[in-house]
């Protein structure tokens, strides 16, 4: 699903390296937790994997595809097999939560009556039954990351990558939407999660991938969060 | 890709942006409308000037039966086969004299045809009105003095022309304005294409959260951009319009109402309504692809897939 090869990142006009020789390899339908302190390379190894950035050295596969031998033109293709969610939610504040999941599916050519049959049931599945009409800035927080993760599900990615999808969450609602991951999760969708939430990644017992100052130092299945700041 | 989807994007962007949307159309049109003048000018200037201008010096007319009658000049009768040869074998003897091309009376009334037209003073006219001629193409043109002397007077000429004399001044003015036109318009140009520019960076940075929402959920990079090189065609497709409209209303107030020249200059040709239409879609064209174009490169910049 997701495999790197010795991948380097060296950010230009920057002498360290935001990743140093990275090697791992990710499985169709596992559930995966990338931990590290802030500036540990996160971010930019969700970057390369998006294909926002591409590596100096090594080579990135996702979905058995060379991202270095990805034309630009191919890269939209690639990415509507992903999905992604983010700490602060990115909804579009203008557009209701079912437009707003609709969107996806609208940039992407789909079908009207395609739109109209799986917002309702996407929106279902996250526990936003009935509120398509509301407008973002109505809904809680929580609300706000399960329209998200709606938009982002609602294509069907075989990998749904969630960048501290609970950093702006309180305990309780992260526990929620941990919850709707795991579930997504059991669907078949490879999960990859930056997180900080130690509680999160201790509870779930999922496989721990740690980067420290752009290494992995840690690859442990059933991990825990494991380390303290 | 679905058209009301994209429709509703460029509506909303337009408004958003509505002083830039403003400014871009009003320097569309002017530029364009100075552009779709110049070419006129210049149709003008080559419809007065007629089949011979630019190619001779020296024209030589010759009697024609109908002269022999009105001008002294040609009180002798009409120009004989004999004179004809002796002018001819005459000008090949100067030095002065590069080419000479010898027009029948019914290749005169070709070209007068051409140059007026319909107008009601050339459907009146036969080709054996028209006058032959030999016109005479010099090596130094200001030699013009040698063949009026040479010539002037002689028995079968019925007067000896420096072509240029009598309109270059005119051609030289209108062409003056011509260049003034056209380096107005370049200008103008540039401060259209500029606008553009920044109407669609402003633009693409304004809507950088949908744009990068779009990428996130895989929007190829023409579905991105088209809205914004669709807004850019838009502006300009107005401001075309209204320069195809000020083109319009300058040939209907200067040649035929308000200024009505062709009323009180007769002997002009000017150019007539096909020419003017004949531009429109040339205006109109350059004013949606070049706006389009021009958002399509800023866009390479700003807005990276």
């Amino acid at each position: 699903m997701i495999r790197f090869d010795n991948v380097s990142k060296v950010y230009p006009k920057q002498t360290r390296p935001a990743l140093r020789d990275v090697s791992l390899e990710v499985e169709r339908g596992e559930f995966v937790f990338l931990v590290g302190s802030s500036g540990s390379g996160k971010s930019t190894f969700l970057r390369l994997i998006l294909r926002e950035e591409r590596t100096s050295h090594g080579q990135v596969h996702v979905l058995g595809k060379d991202l270095a031998r990805l034309s630009n033109w191919k890269v939209p293709h690639m990415r509507r097999q992903l999905g992604t969610v983010f700490q602060d939610f990115r909804l579009l504040p203008n557009k209701t939560v079912g437009e707003n999941v609709a969107f996806a599916q609208e940039v992407i050519g789909k079908s009207r009556g395609e739109i109209r049959k799986s917002v309702p049931q996407v929106l279902d599945l996250v526990g936003l039954g009935g509120k398509e009409d509301r407008m973002p800035g109505e809904l809680s927080g929580g609300e706000q990351q399960r329209v998200a993760i709606a938009r982002a599900f609602v294509n069907r990615p075989k990998l749904l990558i969630a960048d501290e999808p609970t950093g702006n969450l309180d305990p309780q609602t992260s526990v929620g939407i941990m919850k709707l991951l795991d579930r997504i999760n059991r669907t078949g969708t490879t999960v990859l999660m930056a997180t900080h939430d130690q509680n999160i990644v201790d509870q779930m017992r999922k496989r721990v991938i740690e980067l420290e100052q752009g290494r992995l130092v840690r690859d442990q299945a059933r991990g825990v969060y494991g380390y303290q700041h | 890709m679905r058209a009301q989807f994209v429709l509703s994007e460029i509506g909303v962007g337009l408004r958003r942006n509505l002083t830039m949307t403003f400014a871009v159309i009003v320097s569309v049109a002017l530029s364009l409308a100075l552009f779709g003048g110049s070419l006129l000018m210049s149709d003008q200037v080559n419809n007065m000037k007629g089949y011979w201008y630019d190619k001779v010096n020296v024209s030589i007319f010759l009697c024609n039966k109908s002269d022999a009658e009105s001008d002294p000049n040609c009180a002798k009768g009409a120009v004989t086969t004999e004179q004809k040869k002796q002018i001819e074998t005459d000008l090949d003897k100067m030095s002065v004299v590069d080419t000479v091309a010898h027009e029948t009376s019914d290749q005169a009334y070709k070209h007068y045809k051409e140059q007026f037209g319909d107008s009601p003073l050339a459907s009146s006219l036969t080709p054996d009105q028209m006058q032959e001629s030999f016109r005479i193409k010099l090596k130094d043109p200001e030699k013009y003095q040698v063949i009026a002397t040479a010539f002037d007077g002689r028995d079968g000429v019925q007067s000896v022309q420096d072509q240029k004399g009598i309109l270059d001044n005119l051609f030289e003015l209108l062409n003056g304005m011509n260049w003034a036109a056209r380096a107005v318009m370049a200008m103008m140009l540039v401060v259209a294409l500029m606008l553009i520019v920044n109407t669609v960076r402003v633009s693409a940075f304004s809507r950088r959260r949908e744009t990068g929402i779009m990428r996130l959920v895989g929007a190829s990079g023409f579905y991105i951009q088209a809205p914004f090189i669709m807004e850019a065609a838009v502006a300009g497709l107005i401001g075309g319009t209204v320069a195809c409209g000020f083109l319009v209303i300058a040939r209907y107030f200067i040649i035929d109402h308000g200024l009505a020249l062709s009323e009180k200059l007769t002997l002009i040709n000017f150019v007539g309504w096909d020419a003017v239409l004949k531009y429109l879609p040339l205006i109109l064209a350059t004013s949606l692809l070049m706006p389009a174009l021009a958002a399509f490169f800023a866009l390479r910049k700003y807005l990276k897939v």
